[in-house]
């Protein structure tokens, strides 16, 4: 047997993949080949770590030196030094902004020291893709709990003592729709997972997935066995062709352990796991329309009640769960319901992730506990807002939810408080947004999402959300009139009151929400016809200050021809005519073109 | 896999296997500076990798270090066991190798004619 002396754990979650990582594992594998190090030191490929923006990322153990945005060309240097002579390579160390000061260890980031990493606490440190490493860490040891020392009821019990809420979105109770599915009768119950992860910006479901995939499964076993079913699905959007493979390869690894399948833990408890993709539809997200996608029916909502919980799957009592609270199971099991309720806020409890991404220096996941303000997730963990510009809102919740202003950003973030002040939690998705942003062009953008995903199926949604949007993009063509706020507010409530399900319930949330703190920016739309962000093109021209020295640049760069004036004197930019392609300010040497 | 303790079992098992990602245990490094490598300290690590493997040891890591100034005694390779002081050996050999192991990292016992620093944390 060979001693391994150094572990080198590379990043293979989706972000990292893209930023290289694999290039970089070929070359390291041979570059360790050649210096005859390959047998003695194991390259470890594992999940996310949630600081995708600096990727790839390399750990290097027994020293735990954390290296940053390593690429190929980088290997020999990294073999030579570290690994053969024990040197650090300064140079791929993480530096934090502020003080320029490199860290060498993981845990002394900003980055990840307001965190609370518990869901993803294996993420990143385990090969997702071998199960020994989930069980090294403590992995399947809810599920033997339950099944040799715990009743059903016992487990559901647990888990409403918890306090634990789906984190999926809207935030309802686990342990009760546990126990719900648990009191229905039928011969034959489900449990199903949604990992139809839609909302742009947010991407935490995948990183669980992709980095502790057993996590899920546990925590799916564990429902299993609390409610009565013996059956289960994870329904993953087909866009996650990776969180695919290594669930695949996860379930098989259960299977041929026993952790899945027959009489598990010699208890008597059956219970097998299937995957089903999705097609690309944001609607099968919604429970109902998820379940029709699993039964091969075009995915679209039905009206409830009846709740899954007594008709769900083919007509059978069905528990349907969100990735990350199926992935907060096993900790509570192991845990207990109290030390788990200690986490958190009053009526939430717990941790949660949000993928950080927009205008922020850290883009990637943070999970922290609930309660924890806006202020400390966007500027402590993830390094506040890049190029000096200024913080202007935050859009939480995806489509669904809300703009936050920079006066909210003391809030505590919880489910409830959230709901307040006009947004939701949702799947946790944080898009950061700087003075560049037009709110009336981002509503639009959701709205625009939401109405190209409406199913169709009632009126309010695809009627409703076409008018919204009509309305919206007539603003921002510079073509809104007086009138056009209150009708915008009055489709609003409509669409929220009588539409069939979720999507069309929440769609246009990111409309009042910006009508409530951004009145003013669609009133300028309006009535100034002006786009005080510069995002509109209808409405922003550019205009020559009293800067210009006349040296014809602009003119001659100008691809319409459109700019005026003698050499050495001001020149002009003919409104009329301009196309807005914004050319002539970038050209200008003394920066005296403005956009306005 | 149908037992609590099945599960114990395996999760040891993968722990050992994973043990150089904890901290903790007992370390032994080598000096891999150019006077360290010039006088073998590449041999040395070989045998101390082999000699661990033989004896199946766990708990141990085996790190490098920098030159730290005794060129002349190179190749140096520190002990250090968790609570004791830091015991530097000079002029290590291939040769050496199954002695500081076996005595110093299993039983705990100083080779003192190897010794040539102590550092007391």
């Amino acid at each position: 047997m060979q001693y391994i002396r150094a572990h080198v754990l590379i990043c293979a979650g989706t972000g990292c993949t893209a930023s290289g990582s694999k290039k970089l594992e070929a070359a390291l594998h041979e570059e360790l080949v050649k210096k005859g190090l390959d047998k003695e030191i194991k390259i470890v490929e594992t999940g996310c770590h949630g600081f995708c923006e600096a990727g790839p990322l390399v750990i290097i153990y027994p020293e735990g030196t954390f290296y940053v945005r390593v690429k190929e060309e980088d290997v020999p240097e990294l073999v030579e030094s570290h690994l053969y002579k024990g040197r650090v390579v300064e140079r791929l160390l993480y530096k934090e902004p502020v003080t320029h000061e490199s860290v060498p260890n993981y845990n002394e980031l900003g980055f990840y020291k307001k965190q609370r990493r518990m869901v993803l606490g294996n993420c990143g440190h385990i090969n997702p893709e071998i199960i020994g490493d989930y069980i090294a860490n403590g992995g399947y040891e809810a599920l033997a709990k339950v099944l040799t020392s715990m009743s059903s009821g016992a487990v559901v019990n647990e888990i409403k003592q918890a306090g634990l809420r789906g984190r999926g979105g809207g935030g309802f109770p686990t342990g009760m729709k546990w126990e719900f599915t648990q009191k229905a009768t039928g011969d034959k119950k489900y449990v199903v997972c949604n990992a139809d992860e839609g909302d742009p910006g947010a991407f935490m479901d995948r990183s669980i997935l992709e980095g502790d995939p057993h996590r899920v499964i546990e925590g799916m076993t564990v429902c299993g066995y609390a409610i009565g079913a013996d059956e289960g699905y994870l329904y993953v959007r087909a866009e996650y062709p990776l969180a695919i493979k290594r669930l695949t390869i996860a379930i098989a690894q259960a299977e041929e352990l026993g952790l899945l399948g027959e009489n598990i833990f010699n208890s008597g408890f059956n219970f097998h796991l299937k995957i089903k993709e999705g097609a690309g539809a944001f609607v099968c997200g919604e429970e109902t329309a998820l379940l029709a996608s699993i039964e091969g029916k075009r995915g679209m909502p039905r009206p409830r009640p009846p709740f899954p919980a007594i008709s769900g799957l083919w007509g059978k009592p069905t528990n349907i769960n969100n990735v990350e609270t199926f992935a907060n199971i096993p900790q509570i099991i192991n845990n207990g319901a109290a030390w788990y309720a200690a986490i958190g806020t009053e009526k939430s409890k717990g941790t949660k992730v949000f993928a950080l991404t927009g205008r922020i220096n850290h883009t990637g996941l943070a999970e922290v506990p609930m309660g924890i303000t806006m202020r400390e997730i966007i500027f402590d963990i993830g390094g506040g807002i890049p190029d000096g510009k200024n913080f202007k809102a935050v859009q939480i919740g995806g489509p669904s939810g809300g703009c936050l202003p920079k006066e909210l950003l003391d809030l505590p973030v919880d489910y409830d408080s959230l709901v307040q002040v006009g947004a939701m939690m949702g799947s946790g998705g944080l898009v950061v947004m700087d003075e560049t942003t037009c709110m009336v062009d981002l509503a639009k953008f959701f709205l625009a999402f939401t109405q190209s995903e409406s199913c169709g199926k009632c009126t309010p949604c695809r009627e409703g959300t076409m008018r919204m949007l009509e309305i919206l993009t007539r603003i921002t063509d510079g073509e809104g009139k007086v009138g056009d706020i209150e009708l915008l507010e009055e489709l609003a409530r409509n669409i929220k009151n009588t539409a069939l399900c979720g999507l069309g319930q929440t769609a246009p949330n990111p409309v009042l929400s910006t009508l409530r703190y951004f009145r003013q920016e669609y009133e300028t739309h309006i009535n100034e016809k002006r786009c005080p962000a510069g995002v509109c093109s209808a409405l922003t021209g550019y205009k020559i200050t009293d800067k210009c020295i006349g040296c014809g640049l602009c003119k001659k760069t100008c691809p319409a021809e459109v700019i005026s004036g003698e050499l050495k004197g001001r020149h002009t930019i003919d409104q009329e005519k301009c196309i807005k392609c914004g050319d002539c300010a970038a050209k200008c040497p003394l920066k005296a073109i403005i956009k306005g | 896999m149908k037992t609590i303790e099945d599960l114990k079992r395996m999760r040891e098992q993968f722990q050992a296997e994973n043990s150089i990602r904890q901290t903790g245990g007992i370390q032994v490094i080598v000096g891999m500076g150019t006077c360290g490598i010039a006088a073998g300290a590449r041999e040395v690590m070989t045998a101390i990798l082999g000699e661990i493997a033989r004896r199946n040891l766990k708990n141990v890591t085996v790190r490098q270090t920098g030159c730290i100034g005794m060129c002349e005694q190179e190749v140096l390779v520190d002990v250090v066991r968790p609570g004791e002081p830091r015991i530097t050996y000079g002029k290590v050999t291939v040769a050496s190798v199954p002695k500081i192991i076996g005595e110093h990292v299993v039983n705990g016992r100083i080779i003192e004619d190897l010794v040539v620093g102590k550092i007391a944390d």
